[in-house]
Formats: C-alpha cells, structure tokens, sequence
C-alpha cells in the first residue's frame, strides 16, 4: 500500500485517530493530564511536510477541537494557527534536533497554544483557576519522543512520494 | 505571515460572534456534524462493553432482578393509586383558584455518550439532538433530581451544561421553609453553593431544596440538592451555605428530558408560578 497517493488518507487517518484520543472518556484523576495529542500530530506534519501543510489546516483543526470540546469557536483555532506558523517557521532547526531537545521544542509552542486559548477562556470568564491546566504540557513533553517516532514510520511507509 | 494575520483576525471574529451573539448556531452545529463520527466512534467499544456484559448476566440474575422490578412496580402502581386521586384533587383546587400547573410532564430518555469534554468545565453530551426533538434551554433530570440543561442542540446530539458549572445558576426553594435562593455551580460535580441568603434564614444541614419554577426553564417541584453545610460569618451580608446535587452528576448513564408540552417552554410556566405563590399563602392562612 505505499502508492504515492496513500497519503491522501494516511496523513487524515492520523488526524482523525488524534482527534478520538483527545475525547475518549478517561478517570476523572487522569483527564487533566490528558496530552495534547491534536496538536502533537500537528506540529509533527507541519515539521516533516512543511510545503504541504499551512496554518489553514491547523486553523480548520483548531475550530474541529472547538466544537468537539464546547470551547468558544476560534478559541483553539487561534492557538494551531500559530503553533503551524511556528512549526514551519523552525522545522530546518528542529529537525536535526535530538529528540528531548525537540520535545522541548514542543513544550514550547504547546505553552503558546495554552497561553492563548487561557488568555481567550480568562477573557470570557471561564478561567479555570487551577495549576492543573498546565499538565498537558508536561504529559505532552514525556510523550513527544514515541509520538515522534510513531509518526515518522507512518510517513517512511506511506508518504514518501511527498518529502 | 499574511495568512496567519488574516486568519487571527478572523479567529478574532468568531469568537466575538460567538461570545456575543446567537448567529452561529447553525456553522457550530455544522462543524459538530462533522466532529459526530469520532465522538460516536469513541463511545462505541464502552456502549459494545455494556452490551457484552448484559449478554453475560447468568439467568439466576435476570430472574432476581425480574423479581425485584415486579415487586417494585407493584409497589410504585399502589402509589400511584393514590396520586391519581392526588392529582385530581390538586387540578381542582386549582381551578379554584384558578391557577394552571402540570403535574406531569413528558419525558424523553437519554443516553449520556462517553465522550470527554473540557476537564474544566461541567459539561457532557447525549445522544438525543434535534431530529429527536431536544432544544437549547430543555431541562434534565434523573431518577434522582435536577441533572442540567441543554446548552446546544445538533443534529443528532446536544451539548449539557451540568447544574454545577460555575456559570450556571438554577432558581431553587428550601422545601422546609419556602426560602427561595439560586443554587450555583461551583466546578465541583459534588457541591452547589446556595447564594444570597441571610444568616438569620432557618436553616440546617439536610435540608432539601427543589426548583422553584421561577425563570421559566425548569418545571417546579424537582428536588436538586441537600444541604450539607451552613456557615454564619460574622460580619458578613449572607451566610455561606453549600449543597450536594441529589443527582449524581459525575456517574449517572441514564438521563430524562423533560419535553415542553406544545413546544411553547417558557410562557406557561412563567405565570403558572406566578401565580402559584400568592394562592399558597392564602390557603395557609385560611386554615388555622
């Protein structure tokens, strides 16, 4: 299956499977640790194939999270178009970056992401006043690495007609 | 550059929009239409679990629970004997006094999806939408009280605003006193606090408060919460009084919508309780 249109559905597939991560139901304890799995897939596509991928896509992605969570509309669509922007902007540097470095990286544009979509709930009044609103950012960092990894085989197998 | 600034003005826009006004309806219900698949796809393997274990329950089980049922519907039909009289009797007295109130109101079951949402704010989704007749302001409850209300309706799916998010404010009475108050979330699944009360009010923990009615978006008369705490600081212009939904918000699967009865919500029961409040008093005082 590594035709050179696999793509088309491969790149979505990841897009989607990220999406169902982001709601799936967990205990009540674990769901503020809940990584950004949306936004990892992102940034990873925006790094690998960043002729291919635009703030568009991560703004359109961002409104998907808006609704399938009840945020405000165009409160994470804001936050991925600028995480896209970024990614793009870096991917030269990141890429050759070993990997707790670029999850670093990661952690970073993740931190603008929830500073943003923070700024929009605070401005709204529905700021939520605690300090567990930043552990996606830690859960994200630990699992940047396999996310890296599990991606990158995807795009060998499937996507190599792009790069 | 260019892109990312026109699309942040645009973000800018939406949010605005949606922040301030109602146009947006339709694209959000659009959108989520978009998003069902996956969240349906999520709640399928735990709705295949239930199915699963229900096929597994052992006959010995089944036969206990038939038993049980029965008895408890033996047991609710004789009550309900006396309710029917009940009824009657309360639709007389009403005509009397010539107020209008129902007793009974349309249900329609739902299923709370198992779907996470924003951790932070108290809301689910449930598998009745539009198609099936559910609209933005339609109130929920279970077998044990108020659960929330409907926040937006989709095609075949609605968002709830659960009675303990910290934006939502529900028009309750003390059932022992008549105290009326605003039972307000707190983003605690277990707590509501009741707001503006004086510390001199009559209260203790155990109270049970229910709707009021006011506001016109929940029926009267469904129980919401009791009382657990009540704190008179000193100095203070109201005591501090929290409460614990009767409806376990954070584990129930089952909910009921309560249907208006000829699509027209708000109006009736706006005046039916109105009204009500005088006519009570005055049968208080006639009787001693």
């Amino acid at each position: 299956m590594s035709g050179s249109r696999a793509w088309i559905w491969v790149v979505p597939l990841t897009f989607i499977i990220a999406l169902a991560l982001t709601v799936a139901p967990l205990p009540e304890w674990a769901a503020p640790w809940r990584p950004e799995w949306l936004a990892m897939t992102l940034i990873y596509w925006s790094m690998a194939l960043p002729r291919h991928f635009g703030v568009g896509v991560g703004w359109g992605l961002g409104l998907l999270l808006d609704v399938a969570t009840g945020a405000l509309l165009g409160q994470h669509a804001l936050g991925f178009a600028l995480i896209a922007y970024l990614s793009i902007r870096l991917h030269q540097r990141v890429r050759v970056f070993p990997l707790w470095q670029q999850a670093l990286t990661v952690g970073g544009l993740l931190a603008l992401h929830l500073l943003v979509v923070l700024w929009i709930s605070g401005m709204t009044g529905r700021a939520p006043g605690t300090w567990l609103y930043w552990a996606p950012l830690v859960s994200s960092m630990i699992l940047w690495p396999w996310v890296f990894v599990l991606l990158r085989d995807v795009r060998r197998r499937w996507c190599l007609a792009l790069s | 550059m260019v892109r990312l600034a026109l699309l942040g003005l645009l973000s800018i826009g939406l949010m605005w929009t949606d922040h301030r006004h109602n146009y947006l309806q339709d694209f959000r219900s659009g959108v989520a239409f978009l998003v069902y698949p996956v969240q349906a796809g999520v709640n399928l393997p735990v709705q295949a679990g239930a199915w699963v274990l229900e096929q597994l329950r052992s006959h010995q089980t089944l036969v206990e629970d038939n038993r049980s049922l029965r008895e408890e519907r033996l047991r609710m039909s004789a009550l309900m004997l006396r309710f029917e009289a009940l009824e009657q009797e309360n639709a007389r007295l009403r005509e009397l006094f010539e107020t209008s109130s129902r007793l009974r109101d349309p249900l329609m079951i739902a299923e709370i999806m198992a779907v996470d949402l924003d951790p932070f704010r108290q809301q689910l989704l449930i598998n009745r939408g539009r198609v099936h007749g559910a609209y933005p302001g339609q109130p929920l409850i279970n077998a044990q009280g108020v659960v929330g209300q409907v926040l937006e309706s989709h095609a075949l799916h609605s968002s709830v605003l659960l009675i303990s998010d910290p934006s939502h404010a529900l028009p309750v009475l003390v059932n022992r006193t008549g105290l009326r108050t605003l039972a307000v979330g707190t983003g605690n699944p277990q707590l509501l606090e009741l707001r503006y009360i004086p510390p001199a009010e009559d209260l203790e923990p155990g109270d049970i408060v229910s709707t009021s009615g006011l506001g016109g978006r929940f029926p009267a008369d469904y129980p919401v919460a009791e009382i657990i705490r009540v704190e008179r600081i000193p100095g203070e212009p109201f005591a501090r009084v929290e409460a614990r939904p009767l409806a376990r918000l954070d584990r129930s699967r089952e909910v009921l919508l309560l249907a208006p009865v000829n699509g027209t919500p708000e109006s009736e029961e706006v005046f039916g309780d109105v009204f009500e409040e005088p006519a009570e008093d005055a049968v208080e005082e006639v009787t001693p």
